[in-house]
């Protein structure tokens, strides 16, 4: 297939494949009638999918640095924004997110504010700036702006420490999706997870990433979209679900009333057999439960995260021009909104599923052994996500004596609304794409960075185009193998670590970033002060409250970017203030930046 | 002023309206989050600060960033700073 004429036909391309997709899901729908085992069809659906990706990724591969970096620079708007969104909605979004607003209701919800409030930073910013620069990579951007290998190396440093605690998470939840599906231990789950992931992007780079990221969304989002309205119209909620729940927000309201929510407490004891990692609903779902300055705080670190996670940011490296990068922000807000504004209601109705005595599928105040005795119960008991226990004796269920984990509420969601196991296998084969996707965007981010502005502009920049992406490739590898890792050991759960990896991004580039276009006088010396104190501070300040420590203004381990970047845009100021000012080269280069028009400031000195 | 100079003032403002509708639908309204929660006002029966925080804000979003970059394409049309198509 000739180049030009794919991205001419994509409309067409991605139309079947959706089809084609509908048609696989209407086809194992039929094979469970028939009798297909449940776990035959979660295998079906997870191999499928991941083999289709892997496809993709083999017809992409490339022997070009451009396309290898920045696919070609052409990919169109719309398609950017499909790409972006999956590249963005990672385990967090798809698996976790639901699940934090399942348990802790409002406070959680800053989640989805900060998440798309992010994408209004990037728009008016940075993304068509530096667009217009022209860099491979993000570290690309500040090694050339600021000048200097210091200044390249902080970047990716920053950049290094943020990616790699993200992808650690999606790594996480492919082998959660993965041990679940194909029914495998969590520890292998994990490299199976991460064999899926380099088999798209290692021989395509960027270009193999941004056609299975577009693939993986599609898939992604009919797999959350499906059981929201299904579950809506199977309860008789409202055919449109987004606009007509108000009835079952209030009923869930009412019900935690009635189950004595925040009023009857477990005692240390009785919470000490939960298994680990297991939540119970102690947060009213609708009710403001938490101080405003706890939900800003998470919303801004959430925010000015966004505008400074690498792999993000690239993905506007992609667009063909500065406008379609502009736009493409806007596209890509759009599908994204499409998830998050069905997250909520996601976890409404099936929250409502599982407490409301009316439906038939409630279980709140049934007897503990009937509960016990349920299918989906076991299953999801076994993989340690789910628990029950009779704390008071009384030998019903309590609200207050059930236990899920958090990233198993949108994968149980089905199961427990009692849909057919069909709806089950799509949502895991979407979660699977979701942490995929990521996994692909962030790892490429971070061996880019490391083959690019590491070993070719600071070791060798006579290397050949041949070497340089065999450099790429062999990192790429080393990358996810140590991801991988460290995601068997279970350090911190998904939505926690995704969290932690915005802090640090926003720690330490966010300020450089954004001065590097907005403030002529910052230099190499304030930028390098800038990354680097904020980096460490702000990882001070998250070892020093993971330890006891009490911490200041409100500042929590999930805030601790406050602190980083404060310290980062102070000493960024001050040190550039006290330091010479920019030469007249650099002055020139950020004037260049600021107009659309004209060759991009890198040109072709790649 | 130059061209350029009078260029990155309008951009440079359309910035500020920009993060200021920003601000407000991602920060501001927060700070009042109980108030508006009891204030009786109910988008599709919602109660109103559940509803910024799960469509509202969110779609706010949407609209600003595509306001915003039509606002400033008209700027760079205006002082010729527009990319040729086939760039």
């Amino acid at each position: 297939m000739i180049k030009g004429k794919f991205i001419d036909n994509l409309p067409k391309v991605y139309g079947i494949y959706t089809g084609g997709f509908l048609g696989f899901i209407i086809l194992m729908a039929i094979a469970e009638q028939a009798g297909m085992s449940a776990k035959m069809i979660g295998i079906f659906f997870v191999a499928f999918t991941v083999l289709i990706y892997a496809l993709i990724g083999y017809l992409s591969r490339t022997l070009q640095v451009d396309a290898y970096y920045v696919a070609g620079r052409q990919v169109p708007t719309v398609f950017n924004g499909m790409a972006t969104a999956a590249d963005w909605m990672s385990g967090a979004s798809f698996v976790a997110m639901a699940g934090g607003i399942y348990f802790k209701g409002y406070g959680y919800m800053a989640l989805l504010v900060g998440w798309t409030g992010g994408y209004v930073l990037v728009a008016s910013l940075l993304a068509p700036y530096l667009r217009k620069f022209g860099c491979y990579t993000v570290p690309d951007f500040i090694g050339t702006r600021y000048g200097g290998n210091m200044a390249r190396l902080s970047a990716v440093i920053v950049l290094t420490v943020a990616s790699f605690t993200y992808v650690t998470a999606q790594i996480n939840a492919t082998g959660t999706i993965a041990s679940v599906a194909l029914d495998i231990p969590f520890n292998i789950a994990v490299y199976v997870g991460l064999a899926s992931i380099l088999m798209c992007s290692m021989l395509g780079g960027m270009r193999a990433v941004t056609w299975t990221q577009v693939a993986q969304y599609i898939v992604l989002i009919i797999a959350y979209l499906i059981p929201v309205f299904w579950i809506s119209n199977k309860i008789g909620a409202g055919f449109f679900p987004h606009f007509m729940l108000a009835d079952e927000v209030a009923r869930i309201a009412e019900l935690e009333n009635q189950f004595g929510l925040g009023t009857i407490k477990n005692s240390a004891a009785d919470l000490a057999t939960v298994p680990k990692g297991l939540a119970g609903i102690t947060k009213a779902h609708s009710d403001v439960n938490t101080t405003p300055w706890k939900f800003i705080s998470l919303a801004v670190c959430m925010m000015a995260g966004t505008a400074s996670l690498p792999h993000v940011m690239m993905r506007y490296f992609t667009t063909p021009s500065v406008k379609a990068a502009r736009r493409s922000v806007g596209w890509s807000l759009f599908f994204i909104f499409l998830l998050y504004s069905s997250a909520p209601m996601l976890a409404t109705l099936s929250k409502l599923s599982l407490m409301d005595p009316n439906l038939p599928t409630g279980i709140i105040g049934k007897s503990i052994a009937d509960v016990q005795a349920i299918d989906w119960y076991q299953n999801w008991n076994q993989a340690n996500l789910m628990f029950v226990s009779d704390f008071n004796g009384n030998g019903t269920l309590e609200l207050n004596e059930f236990f899920m984990g958090g990233k198993a509420v949108v994968l149980a969601t089905p199961e427990v609304a009692g849909l057919p196991y069909v709806i089950s296998g799509l949502v895991a084969a979407g979660g699977m794409a979701a942490a995929m996707s990521t996994a692909d965007g962030l790892v490429l981010a971070i061996s880019n960075a490391l083959s690019h502005d590491i070993y070719y502009k600071m070791i060798n920049p006579k290397a050949e185009t041949a070497k340089r992406l065999i450099v790429a490739r062999v990192l790429l590898v080393i990358i996810g193998f140590a991801g991988a890792t460290i995601a068997a050991l279970e350090i911190q759960g998904i939505l926690g670590s995704v969290i932690w990896a915005f802090d640090f991004a926003m720690s330490g580039l966010f300020f450089p970033l954004v001065l590097g276009v907005w403030w002529k006088r910052a230099n190499a010396q304030g930028a390098v002060a800038g990354m680097l104190l904020g980096l460490i501070s702000g990882s001070a300040y998250l070892i020093w409250v993971r330890n006891g420590g009490a911490g200041f203004w409100g500042v929590t381990q999930l805030t601790f970017g406050i602190v980083g970047s404060l310290v980062s845009l102070v000493s960024m100021i001050v040190v550039s203030l006290i330091t010479k000012a920019p030469d007249s080269a650099t002055q020139k280069m950020v004037d260049e930046v600021r107009i659309p028009s004209g060759k991009t400031v890198l040109g072709k000195q790649h | 002023m130059s061209k350029q100079e009078q260029h990155w003032e309008k951009t440079r403002n359309l910035l500020f309206i920009t993060l200021a509708i920003w601000f407000v639908f991602s920060i501001g309204i927060f700070f009042f989050a109980t108030e508006m929660n009891a204030s009786g006002i109910k988008p599709f029966g919602y109660p109103l600060t559940y509803w910024f925080t799960c469509q509202g804000s969110l779609g706010i979003f949407v609209i600003l960033i595509f306001w915003f970059a039509g606002r400033q394409e008209k700027i760079d049309e205006e002082f010729g700073f527009t990319e040729r198509e086939d760039d």
